[in-house]
Order: structure tokens, then sequence, then C-alpha cells
């Protein structure tokens, strides 16, 4: 095993953000050989081309331009690697299938899980680099049995540990992320002391690709308008409305429905082969229970069932549930209050207190069971 | 460092710093003033021009000064293209062409000019026969390239320029990465028009030239005042046009020498990776090819990593054409010379130039197989 402390060849993975740049700075201090990458995930230029303008995405060609003028202001090498392909495949064909499919994905945890993690982890391999380090706030502890943990990062407002629930212990043991212990008030100073060019810089967007924020359109330019089109109906089948594409919808939205009621109305699933979107009251959103697939563990895997904490969206607080493990990478949770909003391809994450057990995708609440 | 990336850029040749440097000290002047100090950098603007004329088999009036490379090879489509008229509306031109010449070629497709672009066989080279027999009578240039920027690969411009005179069209030669290094005559290969660009000859970055033959008709792309005879508006690069004409005067009278040191480095190159490294294809046509470009393909390596490991060893090279971002794209040339995109991946050029040795040579051959084999493996 690798001394962590020692001087070692480190590859940063740079947005051009605050938080990746204060990551490279940080190491660099410490004494690393640090390298620093930006990952070219969709190509720009075809954008600004057919609208004449900048591309408004996390990772757009600006921000490797800053990434690179901070990996230049901190003189260390700067590569850009180009995962177009991958990324189209792996998360935005992924993104698009999903909601066609009736359910909410959430693509920042795919790009962790095949592109960050797998194949940016190979670059850095590739490049002889001991780490790959990122700016992610959460923490890795190497325990006494030689087993990496995945801990919440200490600013609870800005913990990502959410997205990281796929991380294997290979894949723990090569990465480093040294903004764990931090709040993002610290990063901002010390991006500040370090008199990084990107210290004012504000947060990135929701979704990298998707610009403004609006995945409608962005589903409609890619995919066609108005697929899926068809009814609103309550869970006995009374019409109530029309829609205009089953993916506009995800569970336990209120808004956009236009279908007048005498209480509020929730989006309780999506049936895509019906075309149907199902709306009941708030105390019809209520679950008890989700089937998790793709489940991984990063704590060593339970034989029965254990009581942890859970959260089903990344914006939420932890609750209680039970986990029982299920043959084929699967396991039911069962909350000890029932949850709102079980919402199928969001992420299941599994907790003790600030440690990440693992996690899984949702895969079906009782509404399209 | 080790530097092996000469069709990239060149560092100044000291002789040619010594030329034009005056030029940004005492001699200043702006070449269109009717005082001393305009006379006298006047007198050096045309100096270099006839001069450059001389080595290049042209006139000196038929020489226009440019930015660049780009900057000529755009004046020479879109001019001929707009000074056309409506007599024409077809350029001839092949896939393996920088991107100067392949873009602006796309741009003038999207405003309505017909753009036959040939195919290249594995060697690079594009069919004659094919070539002659895609003219037609709205046929107003063919545009191809002296030397291939990637593979080194030497078009027969002459049977080109044949083809064009016996059809009475124009012939533009690209020939950004062949001046300097291999003999040119604009004349013998009837060429209408040819561009160059200096800092791949050992002159700065941001100058480059246009021969546009007597009898070419041709429309300035940047209008302004009366420099280069009403073809090139914007006052002279005087320092930059003198450092051209030095440079191809040095480049010129070092010619046959320089290609056959570089041509025999190049070629220890070569057989050295093949000796050390299993697995490689050379890319491009072995015979007729630049004395100083080699293209490999590394078999099961991303060229990325390659040069990043290079990079980090202290050895520049490059591989295809990287974007604005720096990222590296799949080769458009190595594509149209069929090369499987397996291989066309992990395709590295060396180009080498006047500072190179016998012991950058060593240096290479000590730290490429072992980054290979480690790439390789993982």
């Amino acid at each position: 095993m690798k001394n962590r402390n020692d001087k070692k060849r480190v590859v940063v993975a740079m947005s051009g953000g605050v938080d990746s740049s204060v990551t490279a700075a940080l190491l660099q201090e410490q004494g690393h050989e640090v390298i620093g990458i930006s990952m070219q995930v969709w190509d720009y230029a075809k954008f600004a081309a057919a609208d004449g303008e900048k591309f408004g995405a996390c990772c757009s060609l600006d921000d490797i331009h800053d990434a690179r003028r901070v990996a230049e202001q901190l003189g260390i090498p700067f590569y850009v690697v180009n995962f177009e392909e991958e990324f189209q495949r792996l998360v935005i064909d992924d993104f698009t299938a999903e909601y066609f499919r009736g359910r909410t994905p959430n693509p920042c945890v795919r790009c962790n899980q095949w592109i960050k993690f797998e194949l940016l982890l190979k670059k850095a391999r590739e490049l002889a680099a001991d780490f790959l380090a990122t700016g992610h706030y959460a923490r890795i502890a190497h325990d006494a049995s030689g087993r990496f943990r995945l801990l919440k990062g200490v600013d609870e407002g800005k913990d990502q540990s959410y997205f990281l629930f796929t991380l294997k212990q290979e894949q723990l043991a090569a990465t480093l992320f040294p903004l764990g212990g931090m709040t993002k008030q610290e990063v901002r100073r010390l991006a500040a002391g370090f008199g990084l060019r990107v210290a004012e810089k504000g947060e990135s967007q929701e979704i990298c690709f998707v610009p403004d924020d609006d995945y409608i359109r962005f589903l409609e330019e890619a995919c066609g308008k108005d697929r899926l089109s068809g009814d609103i109906v309550d869970r006995r089948g009374n019409l109530l409305g029309r829609h205009h594409g089953t993916y506009r919808y995800t569970v336990g939205q209120r808004k956009g429905l236009g279908v007048a009621h005498p209480h509020p109305l929730y989006v309780l699933g999506v049936d895509t082969a019906r075309k149907e979107v199902i709306v009941g009251g708030r105390d019809e959103l209520s679950g008890d229970r989700l089937i998790a697939a793709e489940v991984n563990w990063i704590a060593p895997p339970p034989d029965s069932v254990i009581e942890a904490a859970c959260k089903i969206r990344y914006r939420q607080k932890q609750v209680a549930c039970r986990i029982l493990p299920l043959t084929g990478d699967r396991a039911e949770v069962r909350f000890l209050k029932g949850e709102k909003a079980i919402t199928p391809g969001q992420a299941v994450v599994f907790y003790r207190e600030d440690e990440v057990l693992g996690g899984g995708w949702i895969e079906g609440n009782s509404c399209n069971e | 460092m080790i530097y092996m990336d000469y069709n990239a850029t060149t560092p100044v040749h000291p002789e040619v710093l010594e030329a034009f440097l005056p030029f940004y000290r005492d001699s200043f002047g702006n070449p269109s003033s009717i005082h001393l100090a305009g006379r006298r950098v006047k007198a050096a603007v045309e100096e270099a021009r006839e001069r450059l004329a001389g080595f290049l088999g042209c006139e000196p009036v038929e020489v226009i000064f440019t930015s660049g490379g780009t900057e000529a090879d755009n004046l020479a489509i879109k001019g001929v293209a707009a000074a056309q008229g409506g007599k024409g509306n077809h350029i001839i031109t092949t896939r393996v062409e920088h991107p100067a010449v392949l873009n602006t070629c796309l741009y003038l497709e999207q405003k309505g000019y017909d753009v036959t672009r040939l195919e290249v066989d594995r060697e690079g080279l594009p069919d004659l026969a094919r070539l002659e027999a895609s003219i037609t009578g709205r046929t107003i240039l063919i545009s191809a390239m002296f030397a291939n920027n990637e593979t080194g690969t030497i078009f027969p411009v002459r049977e080109i320029g044949e083809i064009a005179s016996r059809h009475r069209i124009c012939f533009h030669c690209d020939a950004v990465q062949a001046a300097g290094k291999i003999p040119i005559d604009c004349r013998e290969m009837n060429a209408s028009l040819l561009a160059l660009s200096g800092h791949k000859l050992g002159a700065p970055q941001g100058i480059g030239a246009l021969v546009v033959r007597r009898g070419v008709k041709l429309h300035p792309l940047i209008h302004g005042g009366a420099q280069e005879r009403n073809r090139r508006g914007g006052t002279e690069n005087v320092a930059g046009i003198v450092a051209l004409a030095k440079a191809y005067e040095l480049a010129q009278g070092s010619l046959a020498a320089e290609s056959r040191r570089i041509g025999g480095l190049r070629d220890r190159l070569e057989q050295g990776i093949m000796a050390r490294v299993p697995d490689v294809l050379i890319n491009g046509d072995g015979k007729r090819r630049l004395p100083n470009t080699v293209n490999i393909s590394f078999a099961g390596v991303d060229a990325d990593s390659l040069l990043a490991n290079l990079d980090l060893a202290g050895i520049a090279v490059s591989s295809g054409a990287a974007c604005s971002s720096g990222v590296l794209r799949s080769s458009h040339v190595l594509s149209a010379m069929g090369v499987e995109p397996s291989l066309a991946k992990g395709s590295i050029r060396f180009s080498l130039g006047r500072e190179n040795d016998e012991a950058d040579l060593e240096g290479l051959l000590s730290r490429l197989p072992g980054i290979v084999e480690r790439l390789r493996a993982s």
C-alpha cells in the first residue's frame, strides 16, 4: 500500500472551477507532483457554431480555458482529454433513455461512475500517477483492516458523497478528495490566499450538458417534440387532463400539471407504455419501501437486514431505514416512516452516520408495481 | 527539452532574429510614409519581396505578404472564387488538406459553391485520373497541398499543375509544409497561387505569403489601404517580411545539406523505433515524403496518453489536429488514407528540424519504448 503522504504524482481533474483549482494548489503546496487534466465531454464548437453564442455549460470551452490558465498560474502540466464519444454514450444517451422510460436519471452519478473514476482514472494511471484527485466534498478513510471507507464531506451544505456511492475499493484506493475536510467558505478563502484567478467564480450549474437547466428542451431537441403525449389520470384511471410528453414529469412534481382539482395534485408515477401520467393527493405520494438495483457496497456487504439511514435524493436529510440485501445486486429498503416521492431512476444512498455504506438505483415505487 | 515538432512551429533562426530585430528598434517606419523613415522600411520590404520571389520562381509583384499560411490559403481560395463572378462555382481539393483549406472550402460550399474532395490512397496520394475526370466546365480552382503536414507525403504537384494548366484552371498549392524543406518553383510546377508560412521555416509566427501569378483574377480578403497593390490592406508587418525572406534564404542555402542530415536522423529515428517497439506502423508514402517527417501508429496506445507521457519526459511531439480546447481529434488525414481507427488513434508525428541532433535521437529512443510498453500493459 502506498503511503498517501509521501511525494506522489497526482492527476487533478480540473474543471476550471474554484474547488478543483484549490485541490490542485493544495496538493502542489503539499509537495506533490501535480498534473492537471480537463475532460472535454462535449463538442462545444458544434454548439457555438450552431447558435453563434457561448454554450453555457459547466465544462464549457471557457471553463477549460480557466482550468488551463490556473494550471499555468501554478506552473503544472495540463492536458485535455477527449471523452466526447464516451460521455455521449454512457451519460447523455442514458439520461435521455431514462426520461423516455419514465424515470428521472442522475447523470452526475453516472459521470462519476463511468467517466471520472473509470476513464479519467485510467488516464491518470497511464500518466503513471499514484492518485487521481478531484474537488469533491467527501472524505476517504483507510481503516485498520485495509478497507477504504467513504465519508461525507464535513461541510453539510456541500457534502457530495451522495454522488460517489458507486466507487469500488480499487477506485477509492487511487483517489484523493483534499477538500473533504473543509467548508466551502474555507475553500474560497484558500483560493483567495493562493491568488487563484478563479477565486471569485460562481457555482457551476445543475447538469453540465443541459443549457439553462432546461432539460425538457434538451430532450426535445435530442429526440423530437411531443413524444409520449397522453392522458393525466388518477390511480383509479379517471381521466383528469392531457399532457405533452411523459418525460416532462417527475415523481413529486406539483407544478405544470394544468389540471383543475379541489386539492393539490402531485405526480405519483409515469407509465410510458400507456403514455399516462398518474397523479394523486399529497397523502398518496408516500411510500414505505423501494427496491434498489445495481447496488454497490463500499462497506462490507451485509448478509441480512441492517439498520441504517438513506437519502433518496441529493438535497435531503438522511432518514432511518432497514436495508435487506437481495440477490442479483439488489436490495429492499424499508423506511421507518413513509417517504415522499420515491423516484425511479434516482439514487438511493445508504449511510451510517457520516459513512457511505453503499447505494443503488431506485427501481420502482408502489405506483409502478 | 527535446523538440521534435517542427511541422507545428520552428524556433526563430538566430540570423533571422538579427535581421529583423533592427526593425523593432531603430529602423521603424510605415512603408506608406513618404519621409525617410517610411522610405527606408519600404525599401526593406521590397528587397525582401524580390529575394523571396527569386527563391520561389516568380516575379516580385506576384508576392503578397499575409499574416500567415492560413490567411494565404483563405485569400487564394476565397479571392479566386469571388473574382470569378458567375463564371464558375466548382472547386476541387483533397480530403487530406490542412483545415485552412478544408474549412475555407466548406465555408464556400455553404455559400453555394460545389466542392469535390478527392479521396487519397493508402500512401495519402490522390488519383490524378480522377482529379482530371472531376473537372467540369464550371471548375474554377484546384487546391492541393505540396506536402502533408501530418504524414509528410509529397503530392505530385507538377502533374497537378499540368492538368490544371491544360484545362486553364487555377491551381492553388498550399506549400506551407514544403517551404524550406524541399525545393519549390512556382513556374516549373505551374502553380497559379502558392501559400507559405514563416514560422514553419525559422521566421516568427504572424507572417506568411501568397504567390499570385500574373493573370490570376483575385479579390482581396482584407480591404483597406493600397498596400500589396490593393490585394491586402493593412500596414505591412515589416519585421516579419524581412524575417520571412531571410529565413527562406537560409533554408534555401542549406537545403541540400540539411535535408540529407535531417533525413538521416529521421530514418534512424524510424528504424530505431521499429527495432525497439513492436506493433508499429509507418503512415504515408515512404519514398515521396518530406525528409523531416515520420508519422507512426502505435497499436494499442492512445496518442494523447503517449503525448502527455513524452511531454512529462521532456519530449515535444504531436498528433493529428488539436481543437481550440487543446483536445485531440481523430486525424482526418489518416482516416482518409484508410488507416484503421484503432491504429489512427495511437498515431504520433515526429517532425525534425535544424536544432535536432543524434543526442535528441538517443534521448527519444531511450524513453519512448518504455512508455509505450507501460501504456500497453495498463
